[in-house]
């Protein structure tokens, strides 16, 4: 937690997008989670992605439960929409929200124990609904806000600060993402932002639920020897499966970038992914070759990461419930309430 | 690239950009933190410890520290390093017990200091407390040198110069005034000193030798029309007046025109703007006096008829300006311009009639002295230049500096020790954390824009010669302008082994000069950064490489703004900020045989090189 304001001044050679922006008008509030959580890096990582891609704040819906991890969105893009809302809830309200106003950038930030604990449910019903949005969870394997219990990310055999050992078994949400038929399931790491922005940017990009599990050290409560989630452990233990880049709409993928290994998917909100593998084996489209290998992966100890499963194509909620295109808050009075006659005929209709 | 040596004193020396850019090194992040606190005393004996002239250089310094002041890099103007000293100076109160005294006890040492100029005061300054016997010969009437003949009262008033003058010369110096040396040779065959400084200045000023030139009477040599305005033997010049050449003389020759009743004063510059060598602040407040400044005219004859000057025909030029160069001129014509008087205002050169050329005293091509530019010694043993005597004309501060290195010289040489065994500079860090987000110096970036200097009206300047335009600052202006002081002299210390490597200190960086990449040659480096650090002239901090993924931490000294939010951010306090204290020695360090210590009290054991720096806990 930091005494001082960030001062407003800024290098004056500092890049500026398509918008005229730089990266500064894209911060939001002095974070007051620990120095040096993962999470506020996982913020720098979301602002250096929001602003390549020249997102305009103003079009920008942030969402969130409760955790320490709930509070990123306080801490980037201040002049964005943003809803706080309830332990394990965020994905209900995100289905409001994108219910009334679908042209909105959705971004959902939750914890593991908001998303795989207490929120479980909703989250793995957004993902069936399809919902469009950009959904991080900062993974720390623990309950950070509540002072450091065990999460239901926590491995097996993992030990808490005070030396307590994790019996139960862990839910890696990247196999229940892919599990539970969403689209666009990556896992990334804090301490990597080489690769975590171009992974944020295809996420962004992708129409429908994109699930980011983004490992993310608690340096109080869980950065300790016995942690399977802190900076060194994560470190060693990673394994990257391929590089991901993420191509930018006008640019042409030259042929070099294409021979061998690479994979291309074209992603629905303009530009593409260029993965490069780095495991031969791997197949990101392949949704039980997916489940199969990273449970392998899983049972040697290591963390797959990187883009582990890509769909594009798929109907999101709003294809499936047919709603209209136009937000609500953008049609004309008398469209959005058609009056009682109107209510009068509905009801009739019910009967 | 390989780890930033920080225990190289010059490190973060280089870091504190004005300390560095000021030639007798001043410590001007400190003295402002003084003056911040309403410590006006403290800072101005800050000052005079390394510049000995607080009060006549807080108004006339060339201040080489302000064009280099990071604030100026990272906002458009520097902090008014040089007015915040005139404040120390104008409200230090009573500081006659703590300056220094020369003892009753003398060492037997004389050494005879050749004109009253800064440069020779600056010696006396040191040498006094140490028992020599000092004689200054100076032929004037008067001490000061061009302080007092050629920086006009407006800018220096005279009260101001003869109050600091006098802190030096009332250790019982020996001052000849009207005494001009006239033979070097008689000086060093029979004076009886043990050493000789030349501290004679740059007295002739450069002719113009154009036809008419010496026709009439009406054209002047700016430094000796300034010493005659300033010695009273001068006080009217004609209505129309020509200054030909645009320095620093320049400006002072055509404001003190407008005071003897010019009112229609041309500057006229051979080159277009940019190109000048005055300062830019010396041609604002020349222009605000309504001064025309004519550009690409290069003098070409004086219009003389019957012994009275008319005017002067000018060429006109044009300019081929590539990459901010001249890469070709031209003439396009001539040009009239009716005058009643012209200063010629072309610069100065050293002049050493009086020295003879056979005594061991050698002179280069340029009939310059060959003057060894860290003693300041001649090729003759014993005898030291300094000030503009020594390289040509320079400034005040310059020449103080010179009189710091040639007294270390001076009393070497008397006491039979090599000159060239000089201690070295040495470096303190001392933490500056006072507990969680505390530190030592308020580190918020205050956003105010520089204080503008308040001048006496237009109406009421010109109605004497001698009323200072500059009012000073006042206190609350001055605690404003001190907090735009970025404190560069807090420095940031990295340890690489207590890096985690978590980007906290990369993302709280208002500034954006922290990256943690891969290691690579500078080059490569300066561009993969979070913002590419294309200022060659400041450094790249790099680190040993981290311990959990071998990449490096690198700073761009450039534009940190030494807010301390990367060491307020870092969970593992691998940043830290420390206060760093250079540690120059004066000769009363060298003739103690005393490394300086600064406000640590103590050095340790082992630290005298340059490569220790001392280091303390909280
Ligand atoms: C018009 C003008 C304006 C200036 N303005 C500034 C300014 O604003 N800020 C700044 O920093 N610098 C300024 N300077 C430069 C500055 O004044 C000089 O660099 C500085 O005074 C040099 O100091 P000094 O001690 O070397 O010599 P000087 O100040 O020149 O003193 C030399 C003294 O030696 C005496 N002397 C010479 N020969 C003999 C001899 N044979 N025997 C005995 N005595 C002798 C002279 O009479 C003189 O008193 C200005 C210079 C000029 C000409
Ligand atoms: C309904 C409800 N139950 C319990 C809590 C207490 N609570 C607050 S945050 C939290 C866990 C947050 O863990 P996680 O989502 O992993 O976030 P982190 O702090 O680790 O980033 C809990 C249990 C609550 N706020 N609301
Ligand atoms: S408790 Fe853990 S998760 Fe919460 S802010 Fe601190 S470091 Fe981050
Ligand atoms: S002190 Fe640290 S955070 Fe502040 S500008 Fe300098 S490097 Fe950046
Ligand atoms: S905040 Fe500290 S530990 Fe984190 S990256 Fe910066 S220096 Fe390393
Ligand atoms: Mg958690």
């Amino acid at each position: 937690m930091s005494y001082i304001a960030r001062p407003k001044v800024s290098h004056p050679a500092l890049a500026r997008n398509e918008l005229g922006l730089t990266m500064r008008d894209y911060e939001g509030g002095m974070s007051t989670l620990c120095a040096g959580c993962g999470h506020d890096s996982i913020t720098g990582a979301l602002i250096q992605a929001v602003f390549e891609l020249s997102i305009p704040p103003h079009r920008m819906g942030k969402l969130s439960g409760i955790g320490c991890s709930s509070k990123t969105p306080a801490y980037f893009a201040a002049s964005s929409h943003g809803f706080n809302s309830v332990h394990g809830r965020m994905p209900s309200v995100s289905t409001g929200a994108a219910a009334v106003n679908g042209r909105l950038q959705y971004i959902g930030i939750s914890g593991d124990g908001d998303s795989l604990s207490i929120g479980v449910g909703q989250f793995v019903h957004a993902m069936r609904r399809n919902l469009n949005m950009l959904y991080l969870i900062e993974d720390n394997g623990v309950y950070g806000l509540t002072k450091g219990q065990f999460s239901a990310s926590a491995d097996t055999g993992s030990t808490a600060k005070r030396g307590e050992v994790n019996e139960q078994q862990a839910i890696d949400p990247c196999l229940l993402a892919i599990a539970s038929g969403c689209g666009f399931v990556a896992r990334g790491f804090s301490g990597d932002r080489t690769q975590l922005v171009p992974l944020l940017k295809a996420g962004l990009s992708h129409r429908g639920f994109a699930m980011i599990d983004v490992i993310s050290p608690c340096v109080t409560f869980n950065d300790h020897e016995g942690s399977t989630k802190s900076y060194r452990f994560t470190r060693e233990n990673a394994y990257p499966i391929g590089h991901t880049d993420f191509i930018p709409p006008e640019v042409e993928i030259k042929a070099e970038l294409g021979v061998g290994e690479a994979q291309q998917v074209q992603l629905h909100g303009g530009g593409s992914i260029l993965l490069r593998k780095l495991d031969h084996e791997y197949d990101a489209s392949d949704r039980s070759a997916a489940l199969a290998y990273l449970s392998r992966r899983q049972g040697n100890g290591e963390v797959a990461t990187g883009l582990l499963f890509v769909e594009e194509g798929g109907a999101d909620m709003h294809e499936l419930a047919r709603l209209g295109e136009t937000p609500l808050a953008d049609l004309p009075y008398e469209r959005l309430c058609p009056g009682s006659g109107a209510l009068a005929d509905l009801q009739d209709r019910l009967r | 690239m390989q780890p930033t040596d920080i225990r190289n004193p010059d490190y973060f020396h280089r870091v504190v950009d004005c300390q560095w850019g000021c030639p007798a090194h001043t410590d001007i992040p400190e003295y402002i933190r003084l003056i911040a606190q309403g410590r006006y005393a403290d800072a101005y004996m800050l000052n005079r410890k390394s510049n000995v002239f607080p009060a006549i250089l807080g108004r006339v310094c060339d201040r080489p520290c302000e064009p280099v002041c990071r604030r100026g890099r990272v906002e458009e103007k520097p902090v008014a390093i040089c007015r915040l000293k005139r404040v120390a100076a104008d409200l230090r109160g009573d500081i006659d017990h703590r300056l220094p005294t020369a003892p009753s006890e003398k060492n037997g040492k004389r050494v005879a200091l050749i004109g009253a100029g800064c440069a020779s005061l600056t010696v006396a300054n040191d040498l006094a407390p140490l028992g020599y016997e000092l004689v200054i010969y100076e032929s004037l009437d008067k001490p000061g040198g061009l302080m007092r003949t050629n920086i006009p009262a407006f800018r220096l008033p005279v009260e101001v110069l003869d109050e600091e003058m006098d802190q030096i010369l009332r250790m019982d110096i020996d001052l000849r005034l009207g005494h001009e040396i006239k033979s070097m040779r008689d000086l060093l065959e029979n004076g009886g000193y043990d050493a000789v400084f030349v501290g004679t200045g740059a007295p002739k000023g450069k002719e113009l030798n154009l036809p008419g030139r010496h026709d009439t009477k009406s054209i002047h040599i700016g430094i000796e029309w300034l010493e005659s305005v300033a010695f009273g033997h001068l006080d009217s010049i004609g209505e129309r007046v020509l200054i030909i050449g645009v320095g620093n003389t320049a400006m002072d020759c055509c404001r003190t025109s407008l005071r003897l009743g010019a009112n229609d004063v041309k500057v006229m510059a051979r080159k277009p703007r940019g190109f000048f060598k005055a300062s830019d602040w010396e041609l604002e407040d020349a222009e605000e006096e309504k001064v025309e400044i004519v550009v690409n005219h290069s003098p070409k004859e004086f219009v003389v008829e019957d012994g009275k000057l008319k005017g002067m025909v000018f060429d006109l030029m044009e300019y081929d300006i590539v990459d901010g160069r001249i890469a070709d001129s031209r003439i396009t014509g001539q040009e009239f311009f009716p005058c009643d008087d012209v200063i010629l205002a072309i610069g100065q050169e050293t002049a050493f009639p009086w020295v003879e050329r056979d005594i061991g005293i050698d002179f280069d091509r340029w009939d310059v002295p060959v003057v060894d530019r860290v003693t300041y010694e001649s090729t003759r043993e014993g005898v030291f230049f300094g000030g503009d005597a020594a390289f040509g004309p320079e400034n005040i501060i310059w020449a103080v500096e010179h009189g710091h290195q040639a007294a270390i010289s001076i009393h070497k040489y008397c006491h039979g020790e090599p000159i060239t065994e000089r201690m070295p500079p040495g470096m303190n860090l001392l933490a500056a954390k006072m507990g969680i987000h505390e530190w030592s110096y308020s580190n918020d970036y205050e956003t105010a824009p520089r204080r503008a200097m308040q001048h006496m009206s237009l109406e009421k300047r010109f109605r004497k010669l001698d009323i200072e335009v500059e009012l000073g600052f006042t206190p609350e202006q001055a605690a404003r302008e001190a907090q735009r002081c970025l404190n560069c002299d807090i420095q940031t210390v990295f340890e690489a082994p207590l890096c985690i490597e978590c980007d906290a200190c990369v993302d709280i960086c208002p500034v954006h000069c922290l990256t943690i990449a891969p290691n690579g040659e500078e080059e490569d480096l300066r561009e993969r950064l979070t913002v590419p650090a294309r200022n060659l002239d400041q450094p790249l901090y790099v680190s040993a490489e981290l311990p959990q993924t071998a990449r490096v931490m690198v700073k761009d000294e450039d534009l940190c703004v030494h807010c301390g939010l990367c060491a307020e951010r870092c969970p593992t306090a691998a940043w830290d900020m420390q206060k760093s204290e250079l540690l120059t020695p004066y000769v009363h360090h060298e003739a103690a045989d005393q490394p300086p210590q600064g406000s640590l009290g103590k050095r340790k054991a082992g630290a005298e090189t340059k490569e220790a720096p001392v280091r303390t806990a909280a």
